[in-house]
């Protein structure tokens, strides 16, 4: 393979691995932008929602692809409830209060699963989990290729859902301004329930489409949820569109770094990256808002 | 005001005769890592308890404190009683640099936690692929076991030498709370803008908390290399300790002078009971069950005793002393 072929294919892994990015940061980013918050369980939901596959795929026999809309639909009941009778409750409304529970709630879920699964490194077993599309010379993972488009079709329904639905123009509404949203008739509480639950249920959609080609631990979410702030910082709190730039961004600076740092220092990249933005501009290349 | 000191006295004092009561290693082991625990926790406490600057990252410190300590003897041949201090003042280093760096940038509340939970990873990272803090395989401090070499045989005299370490934060705390700068911390926690306009210089004050802060949980660091006598990247700058040292000031009282220290007994002793209850009605060690207990806890806290359990303890009082 020649060097460009080298370049070309970290980029264009970088991009597939930057769109489910992308997804898991869709969901943090949709959370702070309505609650103002950072939801720091959004790592150890991802984790539970790809061990919901495994143990889908692995005890039911049922294909990652196909159990998807189900377990989008069991995640979106969870963090709904979760927001509802949990995070809204215990913390009194206060922020710091809200980062502490979603705290505790990330060690008990990457805690409980480690207690239940231990810390063995699981995967499953797909016909197409090797399966390769030629572009060129480049070989392109099919999986990878269905996570890419999958992520666009989920940013796309999200920004569908805001931007056409009533509970969408409440969602805004909250976002904006939830004393005037409240005065005029939309459930807040609910609203913050319905914000979360569509958080937890774009993990689910990243977790089906990221089992075919990864792996699972109980700690794996970290490695996420990490690059996800990463991202939302970058593309501004909130941003959808800030989101999707960000994710691919991320990659292919992960991946990049990776090819020219070597696999351990690859991380450092992004944090680095993470930690200038917040100290020059932690208002994101893309957020409005102070 | 003198007397503000004597329940400080007392509580040393009965954690000072604990090891009389027992000779076995595993119990004093234990208590020296609680107390390891609980110092580190009460830097945490100063700059998120007094300051309200939550901090996500103190691994940062606690591995610099630790890899300090460890690499000072190691590569340098220094003596550990020298290596101690100087350990403290490296953590301290990094921590006022942090502190200049996202405190000028104005971070606070998620911000700040986030950058400090980037900044520990950053240096996570790092000391897992240099070869000079022995990459990751870690570092291995060599036996030796003389009291010059602040390795002894006996594990009390290392106990008492942690304790005298948490003994002199706990002062170190009251006599900051009763300080001005004291005040003025609590202020900028209370209300930043308010505090400037009454010329409160919220920066230097957060500047100073930040090191201080730092500076503690990096003694705690140096402490565990000299115990553990081994290091690595996780361990160092893995986030449990960033996670414990915040839990233990949250679970006891927040902004307290006996909040962490009773956080972090409270908190390590229910989690090794757990851990034994289950592994003796599971028959095996249950990975991680200590840190879902401890998940629980903090959720709890929040929600039925913002000020800790020394803030119900209080409350219980003062019903009792209610008149019938």
């Amino acid at each position: 393979m020649l060097p460009l072929d080298i370049f070309l294919s970290a980029m264009a892994n970088g991009l597939m691995m930057g769109a489910v990015y992308a997804l898991v940061a869709l969901g943090l980013t949709l959370v702070y932008g309505v609650l103002h918050i950072i939801n720091f369980a959004h790592g150890a939901t991802l984790t539970a929602a790809m061990y919901a596959v495994y143990v889908a795929h692995a005890a039911l026999g049922v294909d990652p692809y196909l159990a998807l809309p189900g377990l989008a639909a069991i995640f979106f009941a969870l963090g709904y409830m979760v927001q509802r009778w949990v995070i809204g409750p215990a913390s009194h409304g206060d922020d710091s209060n809200i980062l502490l529970v979603t705290l505790g709630l990330s060690i008990i879920m990457e805690n409980a699963l480690l207690a239940g699964f231990r810390s063995d490194t699981r995967s499953i077993d797909v016909p197409y989990g090797f399966s390769v599309v030629e572009v060129g010379n480049l070989f392109l993972s099919t999986p990878k290729l269905v996570a890419f488009a999958g992520s666009f079709v989920v940013a796309a329904l999200l920004w569908l859902l805001l931007a056409r639905t009533d509970t969408g123009r409440a969602i805004r509404a909250v976002a904006k301004e939830k004393t005037g949203a409240a005065l005029v008739g939309v459930r807040v509480e609910h609203i913050y329930a319905v914000t979360f639950g569509l958080g937890a249920a774009c993990l689910a959609v990243a977790a089906c489409l990221l089992m075919p080609t990864f792996l699972v631990n109980p700690r794996i979410g970290n490695a996420f949820v990490l690059v996800a702030f990463t991202i939302v910082v970058l593309g501004g709190m909130g941003s959808i569109p800030g989101a999707l730039i960000g994710g691919l961004f991320v990659g292919v600076v992960e991946s990049l770094s990776g090819l020219y740092l070597g696999e351990s220092l690859g991380q450092i990249g992004i944090f680095l990256i993470f930690i200038l933005v917040l100290l020059a501009r932690p208002t994101g290349l893309f957020g409005a808002r102070a | 005001m003198r007397s503000s000191y004597l329940p400080i006295a007392i509580a040393v004092a009965v954690l000072a005769v604990l090891p009389l009561g027992t000779s076995s290693n595993t119990t004093l082991n234990f208590l020296s890592f609680a107390l390891i625990v609980a110092l580190a926790a009460q830097g945490w406490n100063i700059l998120g308890g007094y300051g309200g600057q939550f901090s996500f990252g103190h691994a940062a410190f606690f591995g610099t404190g630790a890899y300090g300590m460890a690499l000072l003897q190691v590569r340098f041949g220094i003596n550990p009683w020298l290596a101690l201090p100087l350990a403290t003042l490296m953590g301290a280093a990094v921590g006022a640099a942090i502190g200049a760096l996202s405190f000028r940038a104005r971070l606070r509340g998620s911000y700040f936690a986030l950058v400090t939970l980037a900044f520990a990873e950053v240096f996570r990272i790092l000391a897992n692929a240099w070869g000079f803090t022995g990459g990751a395989a870690g570092v291995l401090v060599p036996l030796r076991i003389e009291a010059a070499n602040m390795q002894f045989a006996d594990r009390a005299t290392f106990y008492w030498l942690v304790l005298a370490c948490v003994a002199a934060g706990l002062v170190l705390t009251q006599a900051m709370a009763r300080a001005r700068f004291g005040a003025w911390l609590v202020a900028v926690r209370e209300n930043e803008e308010a505090a400037r306009a009454l010329g409160v210089d919220s920066l230097a004050v957060k500047l100073r908390a930040i090191t201080l802060s730092s500076g503690i949980t990096a003694l705690a660091g140096g402490l565990y290399a000299q115990k553990f006598l081994y290091l690595d990247a996780g361990i160092a700058y893995g986030s449990w300790i960033s996670v414990e040292a915040l839990l233990a000031p949250i679970i006891g009282g927040l902004g307290t002078v006996f909040g962490p220290l009773v956080g972090a007994l409270v908190l390590l002793g229910l989690g090794e009971a757990t851990k034994i209850a289950l592994g003796h009605a599971l028959g095996g060690a249950v990975p991680g069950v200590d840190l879902v207990v401890f998940g629980v806890l903090l959720i709890l806290c929040v929600a039925f005793a913002p000020r800790g359990l020394l803030g119900l303890g209080a409350n219980v009082r003062r019903l009792l002393r209610r008149p019938v």
